[in-house]
């Protein structure tokens, strides 16, 4: 008995040994299936929420949309997971999905535990909103000494939260809800003075409230919280690939490449974006990346560049009307920063 | 004595006189049942001033001051909200489960695929009504095609990849669909697993018994959101690549073996509360164990524990729920997941939604209820004290 229980263990490993030898880059496999499996938010307004047709949209779904866009030279070759915050890493890990664009925070341990950070998309911190017709004169996270905070519960928010009133020596006074509805309501009733989450995340809540006029949020970022599409470790190719992708949204806005002007600049005479755009002549740039050539136009056409993105989805052109800020790029005084195409 | 003409004996009875005005209709209804003494006149008074209290102002949200078309969050919030509603309004926004309704019964299903969905549940409703209803004859045919041929064909409706229609992945199911698909096959495969389990438990064959118990006990052990969670995202570490079960599948198995854990707990319940005369009785008469079980103690113990079997089948319809931690939406996570469409947030969205979620869930729970009563009642048989 115990024989036979030894050797089927053994079978079972070597059949996993075998498979993992055999299994193919997370490229061929994507190909082979023929669409890309991304997993998204389960909703979060302005990065991915499914509309009133059940098509999802969103900042991080229109990122999805551009790796299909690379790969297939077609946005449309995408199939979506929603993943809770809880299931999104073990969804990865066990290859349900090909890759992960759900605001997830690039930290030391997440990178250590057989994950890739190709690149940030979204620069966030934790950040506080006050209603500022109740405590007028209160311009700075600093002045909240006393105030009772909304939070939700189990997240890094909260320990963020705790540390920040500890290194100023503040008072403050936790209120945590499990669910973030709840906090909402919470907030709304002036159940509490403050709520703090992601930045991003106070701007779409904001939409929720009584009179979202009324509130402010406050300059302070206490955390950093750089969120990024993530992937599998262990397959340098298919993490250059979402690594690029979001260089070249990057640097389709840099060169004032659009949706709408993409064909037109490609047979232009601007020889820097002829070659980010592959209309060089024997360019490799694409096929060593295991692309096409014109991987860059394909995903311009089917989502824009990194600022149109931005602002259909959280910027201007959305509900949410989230200022640029550090998210800017670089040569405005923001953080984003393509490495050059060439 | 041959005197007939005795005047003073009544030929014909009296007709009966209407009952004095405060012992009969409405008023005598309020007297006995409203005021019958000081204490139930105050508790009446607390009661109708607790309604008057909160229904004008509920009625006004849900009816009156809802919102019922429009095309996005404007027509739920108000101008300081950046929509067209006067300031300090509030009213149900049924235009917010108006536009959803579709991704609410549905989910992702593709829009042009929907009738598939359509065809079977009228399959369903077609099939089932008669099987409820005792007066309709062939009963055993009815059940055979609800619970054997039925399934296959909404199967192959529902997957598609045969007949030339499109392929559908379980991924895109959700809403009520989902709801409705677990439900059916947990309560079906529930039942009858359940009841084996229960007579295996009671068995004498210390094998049976064993495994039996070992199953309850260990299912029972374990909360549902781990089995799903085991099922969902363990279990393909452990399976070579390439070997994958269909997720909904593996959640179906879950809720299935879960909910006949608990079934078999009912039931037993039920076949311990038979007198051991009728075991005793069966056996007298020489019927062998299948029909001592089929015949004498099965239709009495089911009988016995009828709501039992409803509650559990009603915690089961509910506890679908759970399957949105697996990432797969049923009627109330698909509800959740749109209260994140930035069109619709706005501080009347979220409640609205929950509250016709939790209406739908009423009606077919209340429905399970009513029909468990009325099932009692008929093959009620003089058991009750």
């Amino acid at each position: 008995m115990k024989n036979l229980v030894l050797k089927g263990v053994l079978a079972a490993s070597a059949l996993v040994l075998l498979a993992n030898v055999a299994s193919a880059t997370v490229l061929e496999d994507v190909k082979k299936k023929g669409f890309l499996q991304c997993g998204v938010n389960t909703g979060l307004p302005g990065f991915a929420a499914p509309n009133d047709k059940g098509e999802w949209s969103g900042f991080d779904v229109d990122y999805c949309k551009a790796v299909a866009a690379a790969v297939f030279g077609d946005a449309s070759k995408v199939k979506y997971t929603p993943l809770s915050a809880k299931d999104r890493l073990p969804a990865l890990q066990s290859g349900e999905i090909d890759v992960l664009i759900r605001n997830t925070t690039w930290t030391l341990s997440r990178d250590t535990q057989g994950f890739d950070f190709p690149g940030v998309n979204y620069y966030d911190g934790q950040g506080f909103m006050i209603n500022a017709k109740k405590l007028s004169g209160i311009n700075s996270a600093l002045q909240l000494s006393g105030a009772s905070v909304c939070v939700q519960a189990g997240t890094t928010t909260e320990l963020n939260l705790a540390d920040y009133f500890r290194t100023n020596k503040m008072e403050y006074n936790p209120v945590v809800f499990e669910k973030v509805e709840e906090v909402n309501a919470a907030y709304d009733s002036g159940r509490c003075d403050a709520y703090t989450t992601d930045q991003s995340g106070l701007y779409a809540y904001r939409l929720a409230l009584t009179a979202p006029d009324d509130h402010v949020v406050l300059p302070e970022i206490i955390s950093k919280e750089p969120l990024g599409p993530v992937v599998r470790q262990g397959d340098p190719q298919w993490a250059d690939i979402v690594r690029w992708t979001h260089y070249a949204l990057l640097t389709a806005e840099e060169f004032g490449i659009t949706q709408a002007n993409v064909d037109e600049v490609k047979n232009g005479e601007n020889p820097e974006i002829k070659r980010v755009l592959g209309q060089e002549a024997n360019t490799k740039l694409g096929t060593d990346l295991g692309l096409t050539n014109d991987w860059v136009v394909n995903i311009v056409k089917a989502v824009g560049n990194y600022g149109e993105i931005f602002e259909k989805n959280l910027g201007s052109g959305s509900p949410l009307k989230i200022a640029r800020g550090i998210n800017a790029q670089w040569s405005k005084g923001g953080l984003q920063y393509a490495m050059p195409i060439r | 004595m041959t005197d007939t003409n005795i005047s003073f004996v009544r030929q014909e009875m009296l007709q009966g006189q209407t009952p004095p005005r405060g012992e009969r209709g409405i008023i005598r209804w309020v007297r006995l049942n409203l005021i019958a003494t000081p204490v139930d006149a105050v508790l009446t008074i607390l009661a109708l001033l607790a309604l008057a209290w909160f229904l004008p102002p509920l009625l006004n949200w849900l009816f009156v001051d809802a919102s019922w078309v429009g095309p996005d969050r404007s027509v739920c919030a108000t101008a300081a909200q950046g929509g067209i509603q006067p300031e300090n309004w509030s009213g149900a926004c049924w235009a917010f489960v108006n536009a959803k309704f579709g991704q609410f019964m549905y989910g992702p299903y593709p829009l042009d695929q929907r009738w598939r969905v359509n065809l079977v549940g009228i399959m369903f409703v077609a099939l089932l009504i008669p099987l409820l209803m005792p007066k309709v004859p062939y009963k055993v045919p009815n059940a055979v095609v609800f619970f054997f041929v039925f399934p296959i064909i909404a199967f192959f409706l529902l997957v598609g990849g045969w007949f030339g229609l499109p392929y559908v992945e379980t991924s895109r199911w959700g809403g009520l669909l989902v709801t409705l698909v677990i439900s059916f096959v947990g309560i079906s495969v529930s039942l009858p697993l359940g009841i084996a389990l229960a007579l295996g438990r009671r068995s004498k064959m210390p094998v049976i018994k064993m495994l039996c118990v070992i199953f309850i006990e260990m299912v029972r052990g374990i909360p549902l959101v781990t089995v799903l969670f085991m099922a969902s995202y363990m279990l393909p570490l452990f399976l070579p690549p390439g070997v994958s079960f269909d997720k909904f599948l593996r959640a179906l198995i879950g809720v299935a073996l879960f909910a006949s854990a608990y079934m078999a707990e009912v039931v037993r319940g039920g076949l311990q509360a038979i007198p051991k005369g009728q075991y005793e009785g069966a056996d007298s008469l020489g019927l062998g164990y299948w029909q001592k079980t089929g015949l004498i103690i099965l239709p009495q113990a089911l009988k016995l524990v009828i709501p039992g079997i409803v509650n559990t089948f009603i915690g089961l319809f509910k506890d679908t729920s759970l399957v949105s931690i697996i990432s797969m939406f049923d009627l109330l996570g698909t509800v959740r997941q749109h209260f994140n469409d930035p069109n619709w947030a706005s501080p009347q969205t979220p409640i609205s939604g929950l509250v016709f979620a939790g209406f739908v869930f009423w009606i077919f729970c209340f429905g399970m209820s009513r029909y468990s009563i009325f099932m009692e009642n008929r093959l009620d048989t003089g058991h009750k004290r």
